[in-house]
């Protein structure tokens, strides 16, 4: 087995006298999907955050996407290219349009020619299904093709890793197929992928492997069908069953 | 102690729609008969004869224009020193490092914290005590810039500081998760933010500083280089007169209620967004 693009080892993480994270270990393969579930407040976010460094570890160390993120010589803008983000708000550039959310990036980070950058950008465009709003600033579109765009404006910087936190959270219900259709069209792909979801059918269709979350440890891992239908702890069961049927 | 019942209940009803005309009523009646107090109290014709000699008038023109010209030359000079001074001191006002924090902190104290002119006293006459043989670009252009700019930097650097802290998060987060270094973050994703959210108050600034370019004559001006207020006052003292005070005045109106009502669309403008 190749290299893992995630090493995750003893994480923690503390916001004051909170700690978040306690002791997480953690690795992904090439081409895995992993889904992070768990109640709010387990610290699947922030373990995701931790990943591209957005947070800071307490302790630990954590490599990624052949960067050592937490060594002395950490070049974070260099590794961070490598580790494409999806929030939750989708975060566009809300002054910029669409064509230029995706091009900028490719210009700055990439030195990219013009040219280049906007080919690359429309052909990123077409293939989360976003035509014709080239023009259109963020605001203009729906949350759905928000979203969309700034799964493109993710890739256009060639990541070899991407993370997803909790990407259809924010949506109308409606407007959810269209995005999880893109990201699994990009887990056909082979793209390794991190995903904090509440998305069970998503979960179970397109993930390797599924961790349950709980007060910053994981407490389950392993393939959907074992942790989403046949989940070993109480404490899984009872997440799964409030998820599942929210109304009992 | 209340009303016996009976009392109540013979007092005629007013339902609460009549009780509002008769209010607005009677403050239309009072604002009336005020007007009418002054109108009649008022010496009209000693008014007239102050304010509105319009030979008097007629005589500033055209070289209340030049006064004119150098007022809004100041205020733009002024204004777009204090841009370029402002908006680095507002970025050290958000820095992680510390000395910026401090330096920046103290810039804003200081010169919010004194008066414009005795700023421009300072830049006019204290600077060039202490570094004899210093030459200001532009002569008095450039120690208006200066001297009005430095106080206007420290409100431009405030407005703009509360910019970039209300650009949200998130797009920090975004810029950065894709390999942008701090300072091109600032500058590709905060700064462009931060400024369409400050111009409505910048706008203010544009108008509170078209005002204080009236304290320029301290500095000792020529005709030519005389502003509005300078003018007027000139004007008022060879003629005896107030009339020039009021075009000068109407004059100034010209420059601030057309940036104000700019000011107001412009915050509506961002309601809307």
């Amino acid at each position: 087995m190749s290299d893992p693009v995630v090493s995750i080892r003893g994480l923690r993480k503390r916001f004051g006298d909170n700690e978040v994270l306690r002791g997480i270990d953690l690795d992904v393969a090439q081409g895995e999907v992993v889904c992070l579930i768990g109640p709010s407040g387990s610290g699947k976010s922030t373990l995701l955050r931790c990943v591209n460094l957005l947070e800071t570890p307490t302790e630990g160390t954590i490599e990624a996407a052949g960067h050592d993120l937490t060594g002395p010589d950490a070049d974070l803008d260099l590794a961070r290219r490598d580790i494409g983000m999806v929030f939750q708000h989708f975060n566009l550039f809300s002054h910029m349009t669409i064509l230029d959310n995706l091009v900028v990036p490719q210009r700055q980070v990439c030195r990219l020619p013009k040219a280049e950058a906007v080919a690359e950008a429309r052909r990123l465009l077409a293939q989360v299904g976003i035509e014709g709003k080239e023009r259109a600033k963020p605001a203009q579109l729906s949350g759905g093709q928000q979203q969309r765009v700034a799964i493109a404006r993710a890739l256009a910087v060639k990541p070899r890793l991407m993370l997803f936190d909790e990407p259809t959270s924010a949506l109308d219900p409606e407007l959810v197929g269209d995005v999880l259709a893109v990201m699994k069209g990009l887990a056909a792909e082979g793209m390794t992928m991190l995903v904090v979801t509440h998305e069970m059918g998503f979960a179970r269709e397109v993930a390797d492997r599924v961790l349950f979350l709980d007060g910053g440890v994981i407490v389950e891992s392993g393939p959907p069908a074992d942790v989403l239908t046949a989940p070993r702890t109480e404490r899984a069961r009872e997440f799964l069953h409030r998820v599942l049927h929210p109304a009992d | 102690m209340a009303p016996p019942a009976t009392a109540v209940q013979r007092r005629p009803k007013m339902t609460p729609r009549r009780r509002r005309r008769l209010a607005r009523a009677l403050q239309y009646a009072l604002i009336a008969a005020v007007l009418l107090a002054l109108a009649l109290a008022a010496d009209w014709g000693r008014i007239a004869e102050s304010f509105l000699q319009l030979d008097i008038a007629a005589d500033m023109f055209p070289d209340v224009w030049t006064a004119f010209g150098n007022t809004i030359v100041y205020t733009l000079l002024a204004f777009a020193f204090g841009m370029v001074a402002g908006i680095p001191i507002a970025l050290m006002r958000v820095s992680e490092f510390g000395p910026y924090r401090w330096f920046a902190t103290a810039y804003v104290e200081v010169f919010r914290g004194l008066p414009a002119l005795l700023v421009l006293f300072l830049v006019g006459f204290g600077v060039p005590q202490a570094f004899p043989g210093l030459q200001y670009p532009g002569g008095v252009y450039g120690q208006v810039a200066i001297g009005l700019g430095l106080t206007s930097s420290a409100y431009i650097a405030e407005s703009v500081r509360a910019g970039i802290q209300a650009v949200p998060r998130g797009q920090v987060e975004a810029a950065r998760s894709l390999g942008m270094s701090h300072t091109r973050t600032m500058v590709t994703v905060v700064l462009p933010q931060a400024l369409r959210i400050v111009v409505p108050p910048l706008t203010n600034e544009l108008v509170m500083l078209t005002k204080d370019s009236s304290l320029v004559f301290v500095l000792g001006v020529t005709t030519a280089t005389m502003e509005l207020s300078k003018f007027a006052r000139n004007e008022l003292t060879s003629t005896a007169n107030a009339t020039p005070l009021l075009v000068g005045g109407l004059l100034y109106l010209l420059l601030t209620v057309p940036l104000s009502a700019l000011a107001r669309r412009l915050e509506h403008r961002e309601d809307r967004r």
